[in-house]
């Protein structure tokens, strides 16, 4: 018997093994699996690239340009922004008023909702009307409660400022003093904080009962239980609610727009929303998504508008994370299941 | 450490017409380790519960070392508990776990984490100081528990189904365990658990509990030997006792034909009554009542023969223990001999035992 020289073994036929024979069709069904991915993602794609990637992109390249709605946008390089940091007369004061807003509004949010979800988390009698109560305002329309507010805050004949006078009380000019405009308006936010009471409910009814239970017999009174049991135990709601808060807070606008201008019209006996009116009274109102409207959909400054979004989403980003990272320390995040 | 009394203890949950816990009297003394016992339903949590002051008393009293403590507080009432979940605060380490009794009653720092790392070194838990409940085993976390309970040495520990979400192997070396710490402690414990074999092998006494009544109370071999009713008889004991309705007719009852003398005991006795014998109290014989093997169980030296034969014209179950090497095989034909003076006897209508 001889041995098959090594150079003719490689010329012999040699069967595809198996594994190799199922490549192709493996192949074909990981395609197939994905394109079916695809398929069921593609609402979902076609909606973020249209509404919000499209958009998000445009705004990026007008930022850079001059645009004004009618011609076509002309490439400006770094202008508006270097505008906005060091020209702007009106920023700063916007920046500002967000600020504020933020700083009072949001912890007054997460107060008022925690505490009314816990006052609704302990009730035993009528529960289900209570809960309705509070969270009907979140359900009102913007504009419909702002105006509404405007109302109710009338410095003349407002039932509040009426209620305080008969109790020998000066009311305040609210919506038209700069001192108690915003005020007025976190007042109206609180009152809207619905949305996120139910968010504080659903978390403090999860609080396990056994927690309560142990730290009663390990000597917790009701504050002790409150600080070492609920608090840790929906902190990550809080964390939550906080940066959720934040965020709309600096997209702050309708309430601010309609506030503004329907409380400059009381006072001109004319209804009318025009670029004097925003900020009224004397730019205490003015947020800054209230200046970017401004300067959008009024002046027709649409480049500097887009600027003006633009570092908006960086603020709103870098707030976010600063929030997140931050949290590290006080949320704490069960492990998974 | 301190006794604890039940005083016609009542609880009743609104919405509903029984007690859960009716007019409850016992007596659990200083340094004693009592476990309730019972099916679901039996109210042993709920009465654990009242003595925590987790639920509130509707009728009667509880004391503990002989003050009134019915409408007092949990943290006013100097116990400690381990829940069936443990309830450990998932955010805090071991070590503030542990100590947490300690951090609420204001004990400094350095002092809370002194005694923490004593406990946990008594509960062999030192190394886990640092870690998170999620980071830790069942057993780990049932330890923790523990130390919880102990470290500010409380007057009445309470225990409820402690070790009823751990497996099998450790549950007996926890077991063992929670008798030495008690032992060492000689803390008043009271303890509810539905395993008899916990109630059994941890109590000093046992009471058995059944639709919120306390139905026998006393040590684990009076209980076994001396079932006061057809319940208890019941329940403790596995497998359980066999329980068979016969006519018993001048102190001797009627086996599946068999006579049975039952001695001085019920020697005036007859009419309708229930038979209980205990697995051991059966002998697989030459002669006796006719009956066909089911299964057998083995278990090392012992097996349990389950068997149905025909008691009053009834098809009826009966277990037998004989030892392993001997036991007959599945379907085979055996007959079965009654030990009298190990046969129990109680009423057919009340339940309750006859005789002494």
């Amino acid at each position: 018997m001889r041995l098959r020289p090594a150079a003719d073994a490689g010329a012999v036929s040699v069967p595809a093994s198996p594994a190799l024979a199922r490549r192709p069709g493996k192949r074909r069904a990981a395609w197939r699996r994905r394109r079916l991915v695809l398929l069921l993602m593609s609402p979902w794609i076609v909606g973020f690239t249209v509404f919000f990637g499209y958009p998000l992109v445009m705004s990026v390249y007008l930022s850079f340009t001059h645009y004004d709605l009618l011609s076509s946008p002309r490439w400006i390089g770094t202008a508006n922004y270097r505008y906005l940091f060091h020209d702007d007369p009106q920023v700063w004061t916007a920046v500002k008023n967000t600020l504020w807003y933020i700083a009072v509004a949001v912890p007054l949010q997460v107060l008022f909702a925690f505490g009314i979800a816990l006052m609704l988390a302990r009730a035993r009698r009528g529960v289900g009307i209570f809960r309705t109560i509070f969270y009907l305002p979140a359900l009102a329309p913007p504009v419909a409660a702002t105006l509404g507010f405007v109302y109710i805050l009338n410095p003349a004949t407002g039932p509040v400022n009426v209620l305080l006078g008969h109790l020998g009380v000066q009311g305040p000019l609210w919506f038209h003093d700069p001192h108690w405009s915003k005020p007025a308006l976190v007042a109206l936010t609180v009152w809207g904080v619905g949305n996120t009471m139910v968010i504080f409910l659903a978390a403090v009814l999860d609080v396990p009962r056994h927690l309560y239970e142990s730290a009663e017999l390990d000597g917790a009174g009701v504050f002790s239980r409150l600080r070492w049991v609920t608090l840790p135990s929906i902190s990550p709601v809080i964390l939550f609610a906080v940066v959720f808060n934040v965020i709309q807070g600096l997209q702050y606008f309708t309430q601010a727009y309609v506030a503004a201008g329907v409380a400059a019209g009381q006072a001109s006996q004319a209804a009318d929303v025009t670029a004097v009116n925003l900020g009224y009274p004397q730019d205490s109102t003015l947020f800054y998504p209230v200046l970017l409207y401004q300067h959008g959909f009024t002046d027709f400054q649409m480049g500097y508008a887009s600027a003006m979004s633009v570092l908006l989403l960086v603020v709103s980003f870098a707030i976010t994370l600063v929030i997140v990272l931050n949290s590290r320390r006080w949320v704490y995040q069960a492990a998974p299941r | 450490m301190a006794d604890v009394r039940y005083e016609q203890a009542t609880k009743l949950y609104s919405g509903t017409d029984v007690p859960a816990v009716d007019a409850l009297d016992l007596e659990v003394e200083d340094g004693e380790f009592m476990v309730l016992v019972g099916p679901s339903g039996s109210g042993k949590t709920t009465a654990l519960r009242m003595l925590a002051g987790l639920e509130e008393v509707d009728a009667g009293a509880v004391l503990i070392g002989g003050r009134d403590v019915t409408d007092l507080p949990p943290k006013k009432r100097d116990v400690a508990m381990v829940f069936q979940n443990y309830a450990l605060y998932p955010y805090l380490t071991v070590s503030q776990n542990i100590a947490f009794p300690l951090k609420m009653a204001g004990v400094k720092k350095a002092e809370r984490e002194r005694q923490a790392a004593e406990v946990a070194r008594r509960l062999g838990m030192e190394r886990y100081l640092g870690r998170k409940p999620s980071q830790l085993s069942g057993g780990e976390r049932q330890r923790v528990a523990m130390g919880r309970a102990i470290i500010r040495q409380p007057s009445v520990f309470l225990m409820d189904e402690p070790l009823s979400n751990l497996d099998a192997k450790l549950r007996v070396q926890m077991r063992a365990d929670i008798a030495a710490l008690q032992r060492d402690l000689g803390v008043t414990t009271v303890y509810v658990t539905h395993d008899q074999a916990e109630a059994m092998t941890l109590g000093h006494r046992v009471a058995v509990l059944d639709h919120g009544r306390l139905q026998q109370v006393g040590e684990p071999r009076e209980l076994y030997d001396r079932p006061t009713n057809r319940f208890v008889a019941g329940f403790i004991g596995s497998p359980a006792m066999n329980l068979c309705d016969v006519t018993c007719e001048h102190g001797a009852v009627s086996f599946g034909g068999e006579r049975v003398e039952l001695g001085p005991a019920v020697a005036n006795g007859s009419g309708a009554v229930v038979l209980g014998l205990r697995p051991e109290a059966l002998e697989v014989g030459l002669e006796g009542l006719p009956a066909r093997v089911e299964v057998v169980e083995e278990f090392g030296a012992d097996a349990f023969v389950f068997s149905s034969a025909q008691i009053g014209g009834e098809e009826t179950r009966l277990v037998a223990r004989t030892e392993a090497r001997r036991a007959p095989a599945q379907g085979e034909r055996i007959f079965l001999r009654v030990k009298p003076e190990e046969a129990h006897l109680f009423d057919a209508e009340t339940g309750q035992r006859l005789g002494a």
